[in-house]
């Protein structure tokens, strides 16, 4: 049993406490009224409130993780969650609890105006509570976060190497952004499986949205190219823009043997003749 | 005279891209065109992942600098590992000892107005890069 007159306050002066909190997240430097509408400001700051009472007549100044702080601690995850969602920094949302400690420490100096032992125990004890529940919900958003970011990559990593079909026996794969070994490595994989799966005899690699081919690059284009002879496929790297042609010829790297045109249309039109596919203007309608 | 100055750490493959990222912002910030941009990100593609692969890891420190009338960009980069015992064949196109194609080095020295490289074996390796405008 505590002797903590904590848990009664917050009872009976709920809604004063409510109020000075809400105008301190109001006032505070690190309030994104833009991310946050005030009602819903409020509605969190409120069930809070309700959920500390709860934990605090269940096991007093417990650990986050003791069951009697369950209530609690769902609602901070919660409180992680969509706040990282809204776009607020760990920081910003751990705020959130920190700006508690104003108005308890005011309600607390006034109850216990007298009793200047008593004060600074229960002072202690709320910052320490406050202060453990503002780290793991600072926590729970950074956790948020790098959820997000790995789930993003995984993501970039997916959709930025797809394979299309151009036409029969022809393949296309438009690389966009930097080419470093991992991707390289999704790229030629699916490539070459695809090569396998259609059937196809010509692939072309496009390069457009590639902004720096240094050495590296070149050599895990050349790389793939040789795999996908091997595999009977010849390749086209296409896309090649002004700047980088003029880079990589100060660089000395050169597509030896490889057949390289400037435009996909142009790799198309090759494609085309290498296939056998002869295409011809119809009668406009 | 130096106008700007921006330090990128080069730990891992990941900082090459940020090196590129902050060279092509400068380079911009010059009024370099297309072309020299291109050429300029490139030698530092190289040039980085040289510091990351071969040097163990180091800093690029790139500068806009005013000499004269001429605005230039001039990226130099710093590690601490076990330097080159014969600069002139790693200079050398085709010269390789990590299985890469051996025109990194060269080919910067092509890509760039000034080249300067000062290795000591068991020291180091810093290497001075300008392009004018």
């Amino acid at each position: 049993m505590t002797t903590s007159i904590l848990p009664g306050l917050i009872r009976r002066f709920e809604a004063e406490l409510l109020k000075d909190w809400v105008r301190e997240q109001r006032t505070a430097v690190t309030l994104r009224s833009d991310l946050l509408p005030d009602a819903e400001l409020e509605r969190q700051s409120a069930q809070f409130l309700a959920a500390l009472q709860a934990g605090l007549e269940a096991e007093a100044f417990g650990e986050i993780s003791d069951p009697g702080w369950e209530r609690a601690r769902g609602f901070l995850e919660d409180v992680a969650r969509s706040r990282g969602r809204q776009g607020f920094t760990p920081s910003e949302t751990a705020t959130f609890l920190f700006s508690l400690k104003q108005p308890v420490f005011k309600l607390l100096q006034r109850e216990l105006e007298g009793n200047p032992a008593a004060l600074v125990g229960e002072l202690w004890e709320i910052t320490v509570l406050v202060d453990r529940r503002g780290l793991f919900t600072g926590g729970r958003a950074l956790i948020g976060r790098e959820v997000m970011i790995t789930r993003l990559q995984a993501e970039l990593l997916e959709r930025s190497t797809p394979v299309v079909k151009l036409w029969d026996r022809i393949l296309a794969l438009p690389l966009i952004g930097t080419l470093d070994s991992s991707r390289t490595q999704v790229v030629m994989e699916s490539l070459l499986q695809a090569i396998v799966d259609t059937g196809s005899s010509v692939a072309i690699i496009d390069i457009t949205g590639v902004p720096t081919v240094d050495t590296l690059v070149a050599q895990h284009l050349m790389k793939t190219v040789a795999a996908a002879r091997l595999m009977g496929a010849e390749c086209v790297i296409s896309g090649i823009r002004p700047a980088i042609a003029q880079s990589m010829v100060h660089l000395g790297v050169s597509f030896t043997d490889i057949v390289t045109k400037a435009t996909l249309a142009d790799a198309i039109r090759h494609a085309f003749a290498r296939t056998g596919v002869s295409v011809g203007r119809a009668a406009a309608v | 005279m130096i106008l700007a100055r921006e330090v990128v750490d080069l730990r891992e493959s990941e900082d090459v891209l940020k090196a590129r990222q902050q060279a092509r912002a400068l380079a911009l910030s010059v009024g370099f065109g297309l072309v020299d941009q291109t050429k300029i990100v490139t030698a530092v593609s190289e040039l980085a992942r040289n510091t990351v692969t071969h040097g163990g890891g180091g800093t690029a420190t790139l500068e806009v600098v005013e000499y004269g009338a001429h605005r230039g960009l001039r990226i130099v980069f710093r590690d601490q590992g076990p330097g080159i015992a014969d600069v002139e064949q790693a200079l050398r196109d085709g010269y390789t000892t990590a299985g890469g194609l051996g025109l990194g080095l060269g080919g910067s020295r092509r890509l760039m107005n000034d080249f300067e490289i000062s290795s000591f074996p068991g020291k180091g390796t810093t290497v001075t890069v300008v392009r004018w405008k």
